[in-house]
């Protein structure tokens, strides 16, 4: 079995492709081993394509289950009693949602390896944080979406946290206010979905023309970029109009999924996502799933070592993405670097931010 | 106040249960101390006793007792 203490001692930037390599292939291929003897419905799948774990030679060798089969099966490897939390996709009405299980290891070192990650971005001081959503996501607990997941598995890298909007998604102009003047002249760390900062922050502040001083501000955002591309706001304008609205300048995007909780991929300084040591993308071919040529634009196959309590460990996606580079980042970071480009088409929406910007 | 009396009081404050009932307490054992009870748990305790808790810290604290632990790194001696 993987020893994630250990594990979770590596600097997430820090390992080569070669070491890279050879450590994901054997926690990865652990993993495939726990699961099939594990949970019946992985076995009988792995039966079923003749998976033999001797012919693996490499990581891009193991089996990828489309994520899409989290919502219509239960797939799970632990016991009925060891449930510990079971976290449901972001979704419009009328979608099934993944439903993913977790006992309290996993969700543990879910948290942990997130803290690994962001913590290299914020620093290692929990941050004054100030929230660009609306309380009432976290307020009904019973229904725990995957955006209320999101600001609170956040949260932790913050303190003295502050809603930026109402609960009907008004602006809070004066909770915003009296949030500054306590924290003036302090880093202070913003969160939020892509969409509701644009929306709701953004136009909004350019509507009652008011400007706030945020060059001592740290954004992290993620959650989708369908509604923005479709009124043609691409990543630059995106930073650029909330630089020169409220010199805003440290801004990062995030990719992630509820079905690999924990790792998320950073957006570096120059707007690039990177995969730590915990994880990593592939590119497929969408006709013969063969992996894609850095450059070439495939549906991203995402893995994770953190999948313990269910087999979520090599996924497919309904997401486009190309692959940059690897090892070669002008940022330093060692790790393949990527972009996303937005849903394969037909794939229903989802993304924290998107579902919610469906309504607009 | 003693600092066990703190300790407890912002454990009754923020579930809304009885000191009594703090007693070997782990976390997700009632619903009000879930993931968003946690937060604002970690905040109750950090304004009671003027400190600033790690993130791992803040994650490793699984239980009542084992918070007793956690906050003696902080020179905050619950016992």
């Amino acid at each position: 079995m993987i020893n994630y203490d250990e594990i979770l001692k590596l600097s997430p930037f820090s390992l080569g492709k070669d070491e890279k390599q050879k450590f994901l292939t054997e926690s990865l291929l652990s993993l495939t081993q726990h699961h099939y003897n594990n949970c019946e419905t992985y076995k009988n799948m792995m039966y079923a394509i003749n998976f033999d774990a001797k012919k693996v030679n490499s990581y891009y060798d193991i089996p990828f289950i489309p994520v899409s089969l989290f919502k219509e099966l239960e797939l799970r490897s632990i016991n009925k009693d060891e449930i510990f939390k079971v976290m449901t996709s972001s979704g419009t009405t009328g979608q099934s949602v993944s439903k993913i299980y977790l006992d309290r290891k996993t969700a543990s070192y879910q948290q942990k390896t997130l803290v690994n990650i962001v913590s290299q971005f914020t620093g290692s001081a929990r941050l004054p944080m100030l929230i660009i959503d609306s309380p009432s996501v976290i307020k009904n607990r019973a229904m725990f979406s995957a955006r209320g997941a999101g600001i609170l598995g956040f949260s932790i890298f913050g303190k003295d946290k502050t809603y930026a909007l109402n609960d009907d998604m008004s602006i809070n102009v004066s909770a915003i206010e009296q949030f500054l003047e306590k924290h003036k002249n302090e880093k202070i760390l913003l969160f939020g979905f892509t969409f509701m900062i644009w929306q709701h922050f953004y136009k909004e502040l350019l509507k009652l023309d008011k400007k706030f001083d945020l060059s001592n501000g740290i954004l992290i955002h993620g959650g989708g970029w369908k509604k923005l591309v479709s009124e043609a706001v691409s990543h630059n304008e995106f930073k650029n109009r909330l630089e020169s609205l409220c010199g805003l300048n440290d801004i990062h995007d995030y990719y992630g999924m509820v079905e690999q909780t924990g790792c998320v991929y950073m957006a570096c300084e120059h707007g690039h996502l990177h995969a730590s040591v915990f994880s990593d993308v592939i590119t497929r071919d969408a006709i013969d799933l063969s992996p894609c040529e850095f450059g070439k634009p495939g549906i991203v196959q995402v893995v994770s070592v953190l999948p313990e309590s269910y087999p979520g460990h090599s996924l497919l996606t309904e997401d486009e993405g190309v692959i940059l580079g690897e090892d070669d980042c002008p940022c330093g970071r060692l790790g393949k670097y990527f972009k996303i480009n937005g849903r394969l088409k037909n794939a229903e929406i989802r993304g924290c931010s998107d579902t919610y910007a469906s309504k607009f | 106040m003693t600092n066990l009396e703190k300790y407890t009081k912002a454990f009754e404050e923020t579930f809304n249960i009885t000191a009594e009932q703090t007693k070997g307490l782990e976390y997700q054992a009632i619903s009000e101390w879930d993931s968003v009870g946690h937060m604002s748990l970690i905040a109750a305790l950090e304004d009671a006793f003027d400190i600033m808790m790690d993130t791992d810290d803040i994650i490793d604290f699984s239980s009542f007792e084992k918070g007793k632990e956690i906050l003696a790194k902080y020179d905050v001696d619950v016992k």
